[in-house]
Order: C-alpha cells, then structure tokens, then sequence
C-alpha cells in the first residue's frame, strides 16, 4: 500500500494541499505555471529563478507567485 | 533632425509612453502600441490565477529586446507595498526602471505624497531608476528630483478622467526648474490633450485609458502618436507670441484703390 503524504501551504491567499517534499520548480509545473514568466516570493522573500528546482517548499509556507498584467 | 529624449542613459525616439490595462485583448495591446509608435510601455505586477493558469502572457505580445518594459505599483496604498512591489518587478528580468505610484485613494486615484517619497528614497537607495507619478505640485517635483528620481510625472488630471492638463501653470513652473525630464501622466483625454503637454516643453506623455478605452483604440494611438509630434515640433519650431490684435499676413504695400 502506497502512502501520500501531504503539506498545506498558502498559494496567492489560497490554503493548498500539495506533496511532502515538493520543490518550487515541482508545484509550477504541477500548477502549469512557465517558470520564465512568473516571479515568486515565499514568506516575503524572494526565490531567484535559478533557485527553483534547489528550493524545497515546507509545511506552512505562504507562496505568492505574481507575473506581469496589462497597466497603466 | 535627430530629437531624442533621453532616460536612464538610454535614448528613446518616442516621447508617447503607453500602458497595457483596458485592452479587449494582448493581440489588440499588441496592434495599438505598435501603432502608436511607443518605445516604453508600462506593466502591472499581479497574482498569477494558479486555478486557471493563462497559458499566454502579456510579455509574448510585448517582447522586452523591443520595448522597454516599465512596471507600475499601481494598487500600492503605502510604501511598503510599492518597494514589495518593485522588488517582485525588478526579479523578472526586465530592468530595474520603474513607475512608482503611491495611491491615496481609490476615488480620486491621487498619490500619497509623503508615501510616495518614503518609497523614492528607499527605492534609488536599492538602485532602482524611479519614475513617480505625482500631483502637480512643484515642491514635490523638487524633493523627488533631489531624492535622486530620473523624471517626474506630474499628472495632468486624475488617472482615466481624460480631462487634459487642469493646471497648465504649475506645469510649467515644474518644467521651468526640474532638470529631469518631466512627464505628464494620467488624465490625458485626447490628441490635443497630448500636444498641449508637448508644446509646453515635457519630455512626454503616459497614457493608458484614453487610448485603451477609445471606441477605436488602434486609430486612437496614431492620433496620440501624432498628437505627441505635433506638439513636440511645434515646441522646438517656437510659437509666436498671442497677440490681442490682428496683424496682416498679406502686405499692405499696392493695395488698389
């Protein structure tokens, strides 16, 4: 029998659930989100987009994920 | 004649500086900026809808090697936010130019001056090359410029009201002793509107609404092109002083009689 085990986590205000042990560059691809696109802070730092793939997301993280929109 | 404006040390041959916002749609956004001829264009910085993901992005209408890509903090009510807000913008990769706008209000849309200068400072400090939007109001122009700003930019009315310049005369005090360039930003309504700013001497114009929201937004952004142009030739060629009374064009020398 398989086990999943699940982490909650904050995403742009949402609560999510998403596998233990996901890494960033891991939830953009599950989320369909093209990581040259988006810039993402997690808990109000900055993750640089080479740091993607290195960072491990944990329990209790709050993640915003923003991209440029048309403004004036 | 060469007439470049000059920002950042970047030279820039279009003194029309338009927004994204309001558009139908990116490949509508796409068709009006060519048009009008921009070379800056700004962007917000927004949550990506993780629920539904747009597979398009406003940058693969708008390739950043052709357009300076010049991101807002609209929606920022402190300084806080604003810097958050231009960091976040800083990190995609499209330099370090941006318009920062400090909103007192969501009726008037007016900036939040004393914000909006705790915001300047700590964003030159970091580097950032910062163009706010402000009031039109000559002293604030001046604290912005010696914080270290690269432009300032006066609104000419609120944000979307297309009311044209309401106070030619503190525009021109601002012009008369900024030496940044100034540009007017907000409230331009039509063509006019945008020569007017120009013959007065800015350096140039920010529009959004009045191009966007224009029944024919395409059309709209040659006549701002050319409203821009006008405006701007008409600056360097030097109007002739307003007069009360007529004086002749045709000579007054053999006149029959």
């Amino acid at each position: 029998m398989r086990f999943f085990i699940f982490m909650k986590i904050k995403i742009n205000g949402e609560e999510k659930q998403i596998a233990d042990g996901l890494s960033l560059i891991g939830l953009l691809e599950f989320l369909q989100i093209r990581p040259g696109r988006v810039v993402v802070e997690r808990n109000r730092d900055i993750v640089p987009r080479d740091s993607f793939g290195a960072t491990a997301l944990a329990e209790g993280d709050v993640l915003e994920i923003v991209h440029f929109v048309g403004g004036g | 004649m060469e007439d470049f404006f000059e920002l950042a040390g970047r030279k820039y041959r279009s003194r029309l500086i338009v927004g994204t916002g309001k558009y139908k749609d990116f490949a509508e956004t796409k068709r009006a900026i060519e048009v009008s001829g921009a070379e800056i264009v700004t962007v917000a910085v927004r949550r990506v809808n993780i629920t539904d993901p747009n597979k398009e992005n406003l940058l693969d209408y708008l390739d950043p090697k052709r357009y300076t890509i010049l991101p807002n903090t609209a929606g920022c009510y402190n300084a806080d936010d604003a810097v958050r807000t231009c960091r976040l913008a800083r990190e995609a990769g499209v330099g370090k130019m941006v318009k920062l706008e400090v909103i007192g209000d969501d009726r008037t849309l007016f900036p939040d001056v004393p914000a909006t200068l705790d915001a300047a400072k700590i964003l030159v400090k970091e580097g950032f090359v910062v163009l706010p939007y402000i009031t039109d109001d000559p002293i604030t122009a001046q604290k912005l410029e010696d914080i270290g700003c690269a432009a300032v930019m006066p609104l000419a009315a609120p944000i979307g009201s297309g009311l044209g310049i309401r106070n030619p005369y503190n525009i021109r005090i601002i012009l008369e002793h900024a030496k940044v360039p100034v540009i007017v930003d907000a409230g331009v309504g039509t063509a006019s509107d945008a020569a007017v700013a120009m013959e007065m001497g800015c350096a140039g114009v920010l529009m959004n609404t009045a191009i966007a929201s224009a029944k024919d937004p395409v059309l709209m952004a040659e006549a701002m092109r050319q409203g821009v142009e006008a405006g701007r030739k008409a600056y360097l060629a030097g109007r002739i002083p307003k007069k009360l009374y007529a004086t002749a064009s045709s000579p007054l020398d053999g006149i029959l009689n």
